[in-house]
């Protein structure tokens, strides 16, 4: 019990035994019996006495109140949760204190969605939204998502419910939604937390957070909300100061260290950049860019982040680049020794490098300044010559003259797309539907709209596709954690919404089934999505590792499905989003009916909702 | 990240498919005769379509096969002992006759019209 229940509880209580019998009868409920509502009739005792101290039940502020401010002082927009008792104060605070509005509650079916859309929209915004959930039950639905948006370096605002004084839970429930310290669950994939045990304790900790969540290599971020301090009356002359809120700014890269880095490229015959997880504002693609055409050099963007036009001359992604390079750049990539190496999964794993003896290798990447031990994102380690811990954005803003090698590269780049035009018209009437017919159909419906991709590649989107602009490609889960692709492409849509964009998602079954309802939050929010299924029927890269297995027992191949496929019965994905309020089509064998398919469910999208079109694929 | 680690890796199949060894001494020297549609069944059943689809087409996770594919004898060594990623397929759960009804299956696949003639793909 805190120090305020005690006294009021002690106060009460010594009222009551200094109370005369009939005024301590008076303050008991009324008794079921009594007789129907009588005109009381005024004692002279109760006129003249002082009145028993009377329990207060109500208050006009609390402690969430002045949580909700201290949110919209940071700048939360949106508020992602599955309701839950344990933050029941705060919520209500924010629909009714804050006018729900910025934040804003977006109602959720699962914990995962909230954080996986609070991870999607961070990617196109540039900063957080906010997740409720309690400390226990909804977070443990909610760590994979977590772990994803730690593995991608993106920012989530956490904030999980508790009761920590045990003497305050309610019997049963409670209880087992209480924790001694609810974010340890986390802490290996969460780059700070706190449980703030004042009022100037949160908001210090908040605004913290929220900076900490922000600054490169960003990450989530979590804060405890004690019960008690939510639901405490708050007076009405309280006065709690929110502290400012400074974003620092980016770390960039030692100057000596950067010039050491241009003499390299300046000597480079063959310089390539490699990109992942760059590009972090749509600046980032324009110097990228501008460094690029500069240094005339072949850029290899990974597909963390929309880092450089597909189809830009000196874009080398589907080229052979890494083992012609004397020098190899490396901008904020996760792996940098996948880029450098080839690894053979066979009965006896081996590896062999790509780049040729004699390669000098560059790294700029913020993932040099933060780093735990638990969890093993981050990837073998790879031998560089020159490694700039700092913010690879930051820090590749600058222009450099080089010597012309565009030509030959443009024609490199130039190839690959002929290639992938060629390589796209193979089974190009074949049902199930090529998943290379399927981004060229949606492709020839989105072409001339102002879209954006948020969700899945099919393969062979950024082969295809024009990808010119910052916003249109976002990355994937970053951890590998299926369930990730809907609940992300339904925040990336909401942040896409206030400008007009058409957001796409190739949208694979398996993640799907993870957390469907979160379709139900796209229709009940009127958040605009476009989904296209790549309905593939199976779990297929688990069936494909299984299979190895099979192959390398000898002990048949027919039986390698069990337990990856996705049939009998198969899913109805079209029945499935219709029932959770969607404008949905499918599912679609013949690739003929595709294109006509996504053309009507762009209509409807263009109304302001989502849809779905269920279209049954070839594998991969 | 493991998928792009596979599909690399994937691609690599590609180049040493290309650089395959002679097959050894038991193997036949040219395509024997194959059923195709037998070959079609195997394909599926036997989970050559998860990495290379239904039609040999290839796509994220392993090259093209078909309608063109290695000249038989390379073919079946690289089947029998790839040197890079693809699982490997012995004789006991793939026999030699199986290759070749695999082999008349993909060498049938539909070659694809003019890409300039397809409004979708052309520039």
């Amino acid at each position: 019990m805190n120090r305020r229940g005690f006294l009021k509880r002690a106060s009460l209580a010594g009222a009551a035994a200094l109370a005369p019998p009939g005024a301590a009868a008076e303050a008991q409920p009324p008794s079921p019996r009594a007789p129907a509502a009588t005109t009381p009739i005024m004692s002279p005792a109760a006129e003249t006495s002082t009145p028993p101290e009377v329990e207060i039940l109500t208050t006009d502020r609390t402690g969430s109140d002045f949580m909700v401010d201290v949110l919209k002082s940071i700048g939360l927009d949106y508020i992602c949760a599955n309701p839950g008792s344990s933050f029941r104060g705060i919520h209500e605070s924010v629909i009714n204190y804050g006018g729900n509005q910025q934040p804003e509650l977006l109602t959720c079916c699962h914990e995962e969605s909230s954080v996986a859309m609070g991870h999607g929209y961070a990617k196109v915004a540039g900063k957080p939204i906010g997740v409720f959930a309690h400390g226990t039950v909804g977070l443990q639905h909610a760590a994979m998502a977590i772990y994803n948006a730690w593995c991608d370096r993106v920012p989530v605002y956490i904030m999980l419910g508790n009761q920590l004084d045990a003497t305050l839970r309610r019997p049963g429930a409670e209880w087992a939604h209480s924790v001694q310290d609810a974010a340890a669950m986390v802490r290996d994939f969460t780059k700070w937390d706190d449980a703030p045990m004042s009022l100037p304790h949160f908001a210090e900790s908040a605004v913290r957070a929220y900076k900490i969540a922000m600054t490169p290599p960003m990450a989530p971020v979590v804060l405890v909300l004690n019960a008690e301090l939510q639901e405490q009356p708050l007076g009405a002359d309280a006065r709690v100061a929110i502290p400012k809120l400074a974003i620092p700014a980016p770390p960039e890269g030692d100057s000596r260290a950067v010039a050491e880095l241009a003499r390299m490229l300046v000597a480079a015959e063959h310089p390539v950049i490699v990109a992942d997880r760059l590009a972090r504002t749509p600046a980032g693609m324009a110097h990228l860019v501008e460094l690029a055409e500069a240094l005339q050099a072949g850029v290899v963007s990974q597909s963390g982040r929309m880092n450089f036009p597909t189809r830009h001359p000196l874009n080398l992604s589907q080229a052979r680049a890494i083992a012609d390079a004397d020098v190899i750049l490396a901008l904020e990539v996760n792996d940098l020794w996948g880029v450098l190496n080839t690894f053979r999964d066979q009965l006896h794993r081996s590896s062999r490098p790509i780049a040729k003896a004699g390669t000098k290798v560059v790294s700029i990447t913020s993932g040099d300044l933060y780093m735990k031990a638990n969890y093993q994102d981050f990837q073998r380690f790879a031998e560089v010559d020159l490694a700039i811990a700092a913010d690879g954005e930051a820090t590749g803003d600058r222009k450099r003259v080089f010597e012309s090698r565009g030509a030959k590269l443009a024609e490199a780049s130039r190839a690959a797309l002929d290639r992938a035009r060629l390589e796209a018209s193979y089974a190009w009437d074949a049902s199930p539907v090529s998943t290379a017919r399927l981004c060229a159909e949606l492709w020839g419906q989105i072409r001339n709209e102002d879209w954006a991709l948020v969700n899945g590649t099919g393969g062979w989107a950024p082969r295809l596709w024009n990808f010119d602009k910052p916003y249109q490609w976002i990355g994937a889960s970053g951890g590998a954690g299926v369930g990730y692709g809907a609940p992300a492409a339904v925040g990336a849509a909401l942040a896409h919404k206030p400008h007009g964009r058409l957001a796409v998602n190739i949208q694979a079954d398996g993640d799907l089934m993870y957390a469907p309802g979160v379709l139900w939050t796209a229709a009940h929010h009127r958040i605009p999505l476009l989904s296209v299924m790549h309905n593939n029927r199976a779990y297929h890269q688990e069936l494909m590792h299984v299979q190895k297995m099979c192959n390398r027992h000898s002990r048949g191949i027919e039986r390698g499905r069990i337990g990856s496929e996705l049939v009998d019965p198969p899913i109805d994905y079209a029945k499935v989003a219709q029932g959770l309020g969607l404008h949905a089509e499918g599912p679609i064998t013949d690739p003929n009916e595709v294109g006509p398919a996504i053309a009507r469910a762009m209509a409807s999208v263009k109304r302001g909702e989502p849809a779905l079109v269920d279209v049954v694929c070839q594998p991969r | 990240m493991r998928r792009a680690i596979f599909a690399a890796a994937i691609a690599v199949v590609a180049a040493g498919a290309v650089q395959a060894q002679p097959p050894s001494s038991g193997q036949p020297a040219a395509a024997p005769a194959g059923d195709a549609d037998r070959g079609k069944t195997l394909f599926t059943r036997n989970g050559c379509y998860q990495c290379h689809n239904y039609e040999g087409q290839g796509g994220a996770a392993g090259p093209r096969i078909a309608p063109n594919p290695l000249p038989f004898r390379g073919f079946a060594a690289y089947v029998r002992a790839p040197r890079g990623d693809m699982p490997p397929y012995t004789v006991k759960v793939m026999a030699e006759q199986d290759l070749a009804d695999v082999y008349a299956y993909l060498r049938t696949r539909a070659r694809p019209r003019d890409v300039s003639t397809n409004p979708l793909l052309s520039r």
